[in-house]
């Protein structure tokens, strides 16, 4: 159950959404898409659905093209909404499960399930309209993950949900990988992606500009964090030489290093103009490394 | 075909679900219901209200013998009113006409020849007694001439016997009197109806895949429907749901009529007696087949637009072609056989509506009516087709579309 994505291209007349996208992700893992808005990340999923062809190259699941055939494996969750604002919960569910390949028990009984594990079930007959958008937001994963798919595929998936739903449908979405299935997400928030993916793709006008798992992602940037906690003013430690960016907070400062020997200058430097409460090498954020490529391509 | 059942009844059972649908509909029955035996409720509405004030005429008379006369006639005839003198001058009369205390008044004067001279002085637009107080005054007028002629009553009669005159219309496609006038009112219900429902169903369709654009279901559907079976189980869908409706009208309308009490010419003339039914099955293909060719169209458009409030705008040029078609086929209803009316009902977009006024009035040769449908059902084909294409794309595509010319484009898209 291996999604591949080979060499593929998706232009517009003129304009190319996706260039070369590569990626290979194994079953019963978690790929994340990082990008900015008009990246490509949704006609990626898109083209993966099978409802956009690309101009190049091909997207395989399990050595096949996705068709019609297999929709039944695969949930998918579009960014924002998704679902009939004036039709009942339930019905709706039973319809979209339905399609999927469920019976109209089956259905039932997923609902059922998935609206008392989401700490929802009193919504089962209400018109989806008159949810909150946090609600909606879990009807809408509930619809995407129901019929028990082995592809998962989720347009920003934690928009809109507040810190403790988010955590509830990561233990949905964790449990759902460790069941077997394979997942692919998009998201705004790092610190999401950071904490469920082992693998990543940041993209940036179509192109592919990271890709790998996290801990490669981290190690290629080649640039760490160090961090100075410090009753002092370290401004003129950000004149040393490999030092490239610092950034001052209320209790000190983070200097970002292209190397760890540099670290060793900064503390001594530091260390010279007076006491330091906290010292620490860091792994660069995925933030910080998005913002680096990223934000240079839109510079 | 799994699929395509699960949307179709997802389609259907939404759409009558729903109270606005429960509620027009019967609202409609009701209204035939109430249409079918209007008489009765007239009748119903005139006792209530106790019209028996209006039924006496106040006659302004010097001649005693000349009102003992009108009297006399008044008995002799069945109208519906009486007369009583007036005590007042004509001044005071005219008064209280005009503060609405009085209906009517009429002045009766004989001139020195003989001859009667009247006038009926009302404020209300719904009196007919003037015209049949002018009747008994006539024929009065008459008896005296005639007796001062010396001319006997059979003279008389002899004088004002009516001319035998029947009109009879030997065209070929034309029917009869009685024919025509039962059938250029069902013709008339019936095209309200198609007209009503193509309008209607058209834009539920349009604005159905435009809601499930912006609310982006369709993204979901269309990854495990293929987006032609999702367009034609829409368009069946909603299409049974019209045909449900107008099966429930037609029902309506047929046992209301049946069980109408209204009589005399009215209730003759509510029978349908002398209609060919084919007329009806006409009714029926037609209103099928107009609604898919629309149906088609509406779906196409809709999947072009990504929000709900630019549905209106994008349909606008069918619709206007629906009104057309519409006021083109009113225009027959008086001379069915206008040359312009046999090509226009020819032309699919007005068919329905033209070649089924032009059917329904005219016996027309079975081959043009056939002709017709043959042209509605390419057509519907070829949109269907050219639908399916211009939809595949136009589902996918988001962002200020609300113009024809997106069309192009969503082909372009649905083919990549």
């Amino acid at each position: 159950m291996t999604l591949a994505i080979a060499n593929v291209t998706k232009r517009f007349g003129d304009f190319t959404a996706v260039d070369n996208l590569n990626l290979t992700i194994e079953q019963g893992s978690m790929y994340g898409f990082l990008g900015a808005n008009g990246a490509g990340k949704t006609t990626t999923f898109r083209m993966i659905l099978g409802l956009l062809t690309p101009n190049e190259g091909h997207v395989l699941w399990n050595g096949k093209p996705i068709s019609y055939a297999t929709s039944p494996q695969i949930g998918y969750l579009p960014e924002e909404r998704g679902l009939y604002p004036k039709m009942k919960v339930e019905d709706q569910l039973i319809f979209l499960g339905q399609l999927r390949g469920m019976s109209k028990g089956d259905a039932k009984r997923a609902i059922a399930h998935w609206l008392a594990r989401f700490e929802v079930p009193q919504y089962a007959s209400k018109r989806v309209e008159e949810l909150s958008k946090g609600n909606q937001q879990k009807i809408q994963v509930i619809a995407s993950l129901m019929h028990d798919p082995k592809l998962l595929i989720l347009d920003e998936p934690f928009s809109g949900l507040d810190p403790v739903n988010v955590e509830m449908l990561k233990d949905a979405i964790i449990d759902f990988r460790n069941n077997g299935a394979t997942i692919v997400f998009s998201s705004h928030r790092m610190d999401h992606v950071e904490e469920l993916c082992e693998q990543l793709s940041i993209m940036s006008h179509g192109k592919q500009l990271v890709q790998g798992s996290l801990r490669e992602v981290k190690r290629n940037f080649g640039k760490k964090n160090v961090r100075i906690k410090s009753d002092f003013d370290l401004t003129n430690l950000a004149n040393i030489a490999g030092v490239n960016e610092m950034k001052t907070s209320l209790e000190g400062a983070v200097f970002q290093i292209d190397d760890e020997a540099v670290a060793n200058t900064l503390l001594t430097n530091a260390l010279a103009q007076g006491p330091i409460r906290h010292f620490e090498i860091e792994e660069p954020s995925l933030q910080d490394i998005f913002i680096a490529k990223v934000g240079k391509e839109h510079a | 075909m799994r699929e395509f059942w699960i949307i179709f009844k997802q389609a259907f059972m939404t759409k009558a679900k729903t109270k606005s649908f429960v509620i027009t509909t019967i609202i409609m029955m009701l209204g035939i219901v109430l249409m079918t035996n209007i008489t009765t409720v007239i009748d119903k509405v005139s006792d209530l209200t106790g019209s028996g004030e209006a039924d006496t005429l106040t006659l302004l008379i010097e001649d005693d013998a000349l009102y003992q006369n009108i009297a006399q006639h008044l008995n002799d005839k069945s109208y519906d009113f009486t007369i009583k003198r007036a005590k007042q001058d004509e001044q005071a009369l005219i008064d209280e006409v005009k503060k609405d205390k009085l209906d009517a008044f009429a002045k009766v004067e004989l001139t020195t020849d003989e001859q009667l001279v009247a006038t009926y002085q009302t404020s209300s637009m719904m009196d007919d007694k003037g015209a049949m107080l002018q009747e008994i005054l006539q024929a009065i007028q008459t008896e005296k001439q005639a007796e001062k002629l010396s001319l006997t009553q059979t003279e008389v009669q002899t004088l004002f016997a009516p001319v035998q005159f029947e009109e009879k219309n030997i065209s070929a496609s034309a029917k009869s009197e009685a024919e025509l006038g039962q059938a250029r009112v069902l013709v008339y219900v019936l095209m309200f109806l198609i007209y009503f429902a193509v309008i209607l169903y058209s834009g539920m369709i349009a604005t159905e895949v435009a809601t499930e654009k912006s609310s982006r279901v369709m993204e979901i559907l269309i990854s495990s429907v293929s987006p032609v079976k999702h367009m034609f189980a829409k368009v069946i869908g909603i299409g049974m749901l019209g045909i449900v409706q107008m099966i429930l009208l037609g029902l309506t309308g047929f046992i209301a009529v049946r069980t109408s009490s209204a009589t005399g010419d009215i209730g003759e003339f509510m029978k349908f007696s002398d209609v060919n039914p084919m007329t009806l099955v006409y009714g029926v293909i037609f209103f099928l087949l107009g609604y898919f060719l629309y149906a088609t169209l509406a779906a196409l458009l809709g999947s072009l637009v990504s929000r709900i409030e630019d549905v209106q705008q994008m349909i606008m040029p069918m619709t206007i072609l629906i009104v057309i078609a519409f006021i083109i086929a009113m225009s027959g209803l008086g001379n069915p056989e206008l040359a312009y009316l046999k090509w226009a009902s020819y032309f699919p977009f007005f068919t329905p509506l033209v070649m089924f006024m032009r059917v329904g009035l005219l016996d027309l040769p079975m081959w043009e009516p056939l002709l017709a449908i043959a042209i509605m059902l390419i057509t519907i084909g070829i949109l269907g087709w050219f639908g399916a294409r211009v939809y595949r794309g136009g589902v996918l595509m988001y962002g200020p579309s609300r113009s024809l010319k997106d069309i192009k484009k969503a082909i372009q898209l649905g083919k990549e």
